[in-house]
């Protein structure tokens, strides 16, 4: 890693806000260690020419005398579900590549987010990769190929916010946005090393984002260090009126909230998450994270959140039927690809495009949302997952009843090989299994870094993520409560010679 | 739980996915698989439970009847597989014969 970018994104704001740092050489700097590990697969767009010019606009400004924002020339790397109206937008997919040149569609505006980024003076450094239409998680459905594990690249980076996870802990930008609809963020975050965060549903403008699953998706910041999230999560979150579903709601101090004691806070533990499947390195791991938060004065107890078993079933019902609607707006008219068989009518035309243009893992959940969402099925499927979703948001609020933040592992097992789960579509489905109730309540989540795995056999030292969560809007408790535990396991990169392996 | 070619190819039909035939049967079996794993949810008694469509969303906000942010029409037909006569151009949908 360049000696510019192991500063963290604050020191990064500070210094150019300050003009002891130059945003034109922190945006080189980033740009060279993109460049240096195109094998990892991290960007499927990156913004040289852009990122150039807004890093000595910023340079520019400051000489003149102008304050700078909060992200003042620090690198964000942007998920490629977002809008961007200087950058191509795939989402992942083939099907938003424009036949006549093989170039991205470009949207003719830029999503709320990145609008917000570019108003805090941060340098957009590039569009990452991703699953196809954020339906993954290992990145291995995204339709450029798979983006790469820094810690192994054999191993996958997890999904499907994968190359915005790859870029941050690999060192190529401080800073990320990813999107989370059932654990996008957060499982990405906790296979690479990393802070990922899924606020709370409504925290952050989703205008711009290319919708998966509505009443679930999620836009947050992944990030190296605690602080970097919570200073990225402060510049996005907000009301914006051009999502309805963006909440009227204060926005608290999270970077404040980083530097509060811990001590008082009551910390929930469920079983359920430490059942069959977990990989017994991976519970060792969180149980002595848990531990160290005990010491520095957090009380620990056990709650249940009985319905955890049936969170995997009602979220593929539910995020399918949302996908295959969402989805519809794919047919090759108004933009990307459009395939269009001799003689073909309006409707063939539609189904050729589709055909051709989206993956087997979109085609497969557009299938099945289809189904669930079909005459004689809807209420089986559908409707049942509707009511079974409200029993697990009741087992949410039950447990924080008792306690102010509950804590879990992010997922069962680290970064596992790639092609491991390719075969067998539900056996990755069933690997989300604790990120995906969060979602499903709508409630507030981090995963942050708790050391490694031990290395044995051809499995290296692979890190593992503790997952916090807290009621809606209480984003500031688990600020609180990562930054006490980064204390304890301070942000660690891979080693550089696996990086470039 | 089996599903059926047929049902395969309906609910194609039905989302506009004109399949190859050679991707039917892996989506007979893995469609399959998933939807028994589904079967779990009738495990629970839901009968008094009221359904959830959205979390969090308490109040649907008003705007003010006003157009605002209009798109260049130009820089949208741009990106369009085929444009014509300042539209979207698409295949004929109306037999007029």
């Amino acid at each position: 890693m360049s000696e510019t970018l192991r500063f963290s994104a604050e020191e990064i704001a500070d210094g150019v806000r300050s003009g002891r740092l130059s945003a034109e050489k922190v945006t080189r700097a980033s740009l060279r260690a993109i460049e240096s590990t195109r094998s990892l697969n991290a960007f499927l767009h990156v913004s040289s020419r852009t990122a150039l010019e807004s890093a000595r606009e910023l340079d520019a400004r400051r000489a003149r005398g102008e304050a700078l924002g909060l992200l003042a020339g620090v690198p964000v790397a942007v998920k490629d579900a977002l809008c961007t109206s200087d950058a191509p937008t795939t989402c992942g997919s083939k099907i938003l590549v424009r036949a006549q040149n093989g170039q991205g569609w470009l949207s003719p505006y830029d999503a709320s987010v990145v609008q917000k980024l570019r108003r805090a003076d941060a340098v957009i450094i590039g569009k990452t990769n991703m699953d196809e239409f954020a339906m993954g998680s290992s990145n291995e459905n995204s339709a450029f190929g798979p983006a790469r594990n820094p810690w192994d690249a054999s191993r996958v980076p997890g999904g499907s916010s994968g190359g915005s996870a790859v870029a941050v802990a690999a060192g190529l930008a401080p800073l990320a946005i990813g999107s989370d609809t059932g654990g996008s963020i957060r499982q990405p975050a906790a296979f690479t090393g990393i802070v990922g965060v899924k606020p709370s549903y409504g925290r952050v403008s989703r205008y711009g984002l290319v919708a998966f699953a509505s009443s679930l998706d999620q836009l947050g910041p992944m990030a190296r260090d605690v602080r970097g999230a919570a200073l990225l999560l402060a510049a996005i979150a907000g009301f914006d009126p051009r999502d309805s579903t963006s909440a009227k709601r204060h926005v608290a101090d999270y970077r404040a909230a980083c530097d509060r004691d811990p001590g008082g806070m009551r910390i929930g533990v469920p079983d359920e998450y430490f059942g069959e499947g977990l990989d017994p390195d991976i519970a060792a791991g969180v149980r002595r994270a848990i531990a160290r938060l005990e010491t520095q004065g957090c009380s620990v107890r056990p709650v249940s959140l009985p319905h955890t078993r049936y969170g995997v079933a009602t979220y593929y019902v539910l995020a399918t039927a949302e996908a295959s609607s969402n989805l519809a707006r794919f047919d090759g008219v108004r933009f990307g690809l459009r395939v269009e068989p001799p003689s073909a009518d309006l409707s063939r035309m539609y189904g050729s495009t589709r055909d051709a243009g989206f993956g087997a893992e979109v085609k497969r959940r557009i299938l099945l949302g289809t189904y669930v969402l079909s005459a004689g099925y809807y209420d089986a499927y559908y409707l049942k997952a509707q009511k079974v979703r409200t029993l697990i948001v009741r087992d949410f609020a039950a447990a924080f009843a008792d306690v102010d933040v509950i804590a879990t592992p992010t997922s069962p097992t680290p970064a596992f090989k790639l092609g491991e789960h390719v075969e067998d579509p539900l056996s990755l489905y069933l690997a989300d299994a604790y990120t995906l109730p969060a979602s499903l309540a709508g409630i507030a989540a981090i995963s942050v870094p708790c050391g490694t795995t031990p290395g044995k056999g051809d499995r290296p030292e692979l890190p593992i993520g503790l997952q916090l969560l807290a009621p809606a809007f209480e984003e500031a408790r688990i600020f609180t409560l990562a930054a006490a535990l980064e204390a304890e396991y301070p942000p660690r990169a891979p080693d550089a010679h696996r990086i470039v392996a | 739980m089996t599903i059926e070619r047929n049902d395969v190819l309906h609910i194609a039909r039905l989302a506009r996915v004109s399949l190859e035939p050679e991707e039917v049967p892996a989506l007979m079996r893995e469609l399959a698989a998933i939807l028994e794993y589904m079967d779990l949810l009738n495990e629970i008694e839901t009968d008094s439970v009221e359904p959830t469509a959205h979390v969090a969303v308490t109040e649907l906000p008003l705007r003010a009847d006003a157009v605002s942010g209009e798109l260049e029409r130009d820089v949208v037909l741009e990106q369009a597989p085929r444009a014509g006569g300042g539209g979207f151009a698409v295949p004929t949908f109306i037999d007029e014969s």
